[in-house]
């Protein structure tokens, strides 16, 4: 696979590729230790100092590829090993389908046990001696329709399951079309393991739905590969590879930028999260998700006017309580009417004294949590609900940018920078927003405190350059050289602060108040 | 289309020769997707002297899709659902084993041959497999209540 072919892969740090990696590029399943990111870098830094920015700590290896790169990733492969093995190219597949693409593993298999591995991979004999054909055979009934008309037209492999051709195909339009199957689509004869190959494939079924099994088998492909993703992305074609392994996503959170401009966590394949690691957004989300925070509180420590239902929160020791909407006196523990009580004021005696310093204790004690929950949550939320602005500010800047054309004179070049404002604004809420879901699981020590100062920083210049974005368009032409200063400033903060928090996270020095599991 | 050739025949062959203890109609004789199967306990099983109705429906696709199996007739069952469906899932009636050259006479004789012998380990009732494989004099009992119960 050529480098500069259709563009179809990026890199997180620079336009500037390894060489040795592109000429590599057939094989992906090399691990890619995170501790080689440091020899990389120093490696590269011979070579493109100035050319390139280096990596930065947060950021990841990656590549994006079109459905024709994994088309032809598939295809090289599939000649390499069928060279290897001396098979024809559609066993081949079938064979690298079987075990997953796990080149190494079915060399070895084949090696081993040749006839056991083809046997299970569902591959018969030979099929390079009978190429798949279409046959009229004299006294012919196919054992699905019951049609025997003389000069039908029948179709088997060589396991010798021989089916009328309407039949055979109608077998696999039904799989493809209506189950989405197709790296294993087997025989129709009964109890046969036998896979339908892509040339009789070919042969049977109409071009319309060769491309639908081309497509599953793609996915598939993708699916089957550990270091392959598509971007999740609606309508979007491409897949990113990367070389970030599931054990590692507690020290790195692998960031992916598809061409399609979705950035995303190849971890996860949720929206990039970033400095959040995936296991906390996982707990993040379904905190918030089921709010069970907020509502276990109002249960633990509210209860509802005998008389007219309204939620009431106890906040002061005393047991007479006055319903603020429909002046019930009633006693906080028995829910008793207050005037029944007698002469045992302020002290139900149906209860102990005991019991009720109890209940303030763990009132106290869930209202602190519950607060804390709170504050890390309206943060996160807040910068969420900017974020979903963003879009309508996104729209907005490209208005301003015409209007400030034809009021200013300046040129299209020129008006760029508060493009660049509005996606550094975009870029640094969405980091802003999981901070604050970081900080809830961080426990309280020195680093937390610089955490929380970069966290500060950043979020100081965001409002800055979010409010100087909302000037009058007549304004903004004036305060374009402090736009992009600020732009620049907003862009740096965000990398300090993703930087520090991902080389922690590397170096494991963060302690949480949850397991990382 | 091509189905009706084959679901003819396959009637014609079934009704020329049962499995054992089966009986096969058509509720509706235009409808050739929907049969209607009495089968006899199996005489050697806790379901034996018991008399169950059974449809067996053809989805359109048949036989590219398998046909659905459910009793009309309560039985005590690790494989049968416990509710008013009386739905099985078992080996051929599945899907992904379905293959179209398969009959609904192997899928009766199937049927049978499970009644004679539950598999617990593939039940849709888990409570009722359990106590297939652990109380064994339990399911017995239950299931034979059931049989006098529902099914003569």
């Amino acid at each position: 696979m050529d480098s500069d072919d259709e563009g179809g892969f990026n890199s997180a740090a620079s336009s500037i590729e390894l060489d040795e990696e592109m000429s590599s590029s057939v094989d992906f399943d090399s691990d890619v230790e995170l501790d080689d990111y440091q020899e990389d870098e120093t490696a590269f830094e011979a070579t493109a100092k100035d050319l390139a920015p280096r990596r930065k700590a947060y950021e990841v290896e990656y590549r994006v590829y079109s459905p024709k790169d994994i088309q032809a990733q598939q295809d090289d492969q599939v000649a390499e090993v069928a060279n290897l093995l001396e098979q024809p190219p559609e066993a081949t597949a079938i064979l690298l389908r079987h075990v997953r693409w796990n080149k190494e593993r079915l060399i070895e298999q084949y090696m081993d046990a040749q006839e056991e591995l083809l046997d299970k991979a569902g591959l018969g004999q030979d099929i390079s001696k009978n190429p798949p054909r279409l046959q009229v055979i004299d006294g012919f009934c196919c054992d699905i329709c019951c049609e025997d008309t003389p000069g039908l037209e029948s179709f088997a492999m060589n396991c010798g399951h021989r089916f009328c051709v309407d039949c055979y195909r109608q077998y696999l339009v039904q799989k493809i079309k209506g189950e989405g199957e197709a790296a294993r689509i087997k025989c129709p004869g009964d109890g046969c393991n036998k896979i339908i190959d892509a040339k009789s494939l070919d042969l049977l079924v109409p071009t319309e739905l060769t491309e639908r099994y081309n497509e599953l088998l793609m996915r598939t492909y993708v699916d089957d590969k550990e270091n392959l993703k598509w971007c999740p992305a609606p309508n979007c074609v491409y897949a990113v590879e990367c070389g970030v392994k599931k054990r590692d996503l507690n020290k790195i959170v692998p960031s992916v930028h598809c061409d399609c401009k979705h950035a995303f966590c190849f971890g996860c394949t949720l929206a990039d999260h970033q400095p959040c690691p995936c296991v906390l957004v996982k707990k993040w989300l379904k905190k918030c998700e089921d709010d069970s925070e907020t509502a276990n509180w109002i249960s633990a420590n509210t209860k509802e006017c005998p008389k007219c239902h309204s939620t009431i929160e106890k906040n002061g020791g005393c047991n007479h309580m006055t319903c603020r909407k429909c002046k019930n006196e009633f006693c906080w523990m028995c829910m008793g009417v207050w005037s029944e009580h007698g002469t045992s004021w302020y002290n139900c005696n149906r209860f102990e004294e005991k019991s009720g310093s109890d209940a303030r204790d763990a009132q106290a004690k869930s209202r602190q949590s519950l607060e804390r929950y709170l504050h890390y949550y309206n943060r996160y939320a807040n910068h969420e609900q900017s974020a979903k602005l963003d879009k309508d500010i996104f729209h907005k800047t490209e208005k301003k940018m015409t209007l400030l054309q034809s009021s200013s004179g300046m040129s299209w070049i020129e008006v760029q920078f508060l493009e660049a404002a509005s996606q550094a604004l975009q870029q640094c809420r969405q980091t802003l927003k999981w901070t604050y879901a970081f900080a809830y699981y961080l426990a309280r020590n020195n680093q937390t405190a610089i955490f929380e100062d970069n966290q500060k920083d950043l979020e100081m210049a965001v409002e800055n350059l979010s409010e100087m974005f909302e000037k009058s368009t007549d304004q903004l032409a004036g305060l374009k050289v402090e736009m992009m200063d600020k732009t620049t400033y907003c862009m740096r903060r965000r990398v300090i602060l993703l930087d520090d928090t991902a080389k922690n996270l590397k170096e494991q020095t963060w302690e949480f108040i949850v397991d990382m599991v | 289309m091509a189905g009706n050739k084959r679901i003819m025949k396959e009637f014609a062959d079934i009704q020329a020769n049962s499995p054992p203890g089966c009986t096969i109609t058509l509720p509706k004789e235009d409808d050739l997707l929907n049969w209607e199967v009495t089968m006899d306990g199996p005489s050697d099983s806790v379901y034996a002297g018991g008399r169950f109705k059974l449809a067996v429906a053809l989805p359109k696709e048949y036989p590219f899709k398998p046909p659905n199996v459910s009793f009309k007739t309560k039985i005590y069952h690790p494989n049968v659902s416990n509710d008013e469906r009386g739905s099985m899932c078992l080996g051929m009636l599945r899907a992904d084993e379905w293959k179209p050259p398969n009959k609904i006479v192997e899928v009766l004789k199937l049927v049978r041959a499970v009644l004679a012998a539950p598999q617990p380990e593939d039940a849709v009732e888990p409570g009722i497999a359990n106590e297939y494989k652990n109380e064994r004099r339990a399911f017995d009992k239950n299931a034979k209540e059931w049989v006098s119960k529902y099914a003569k």
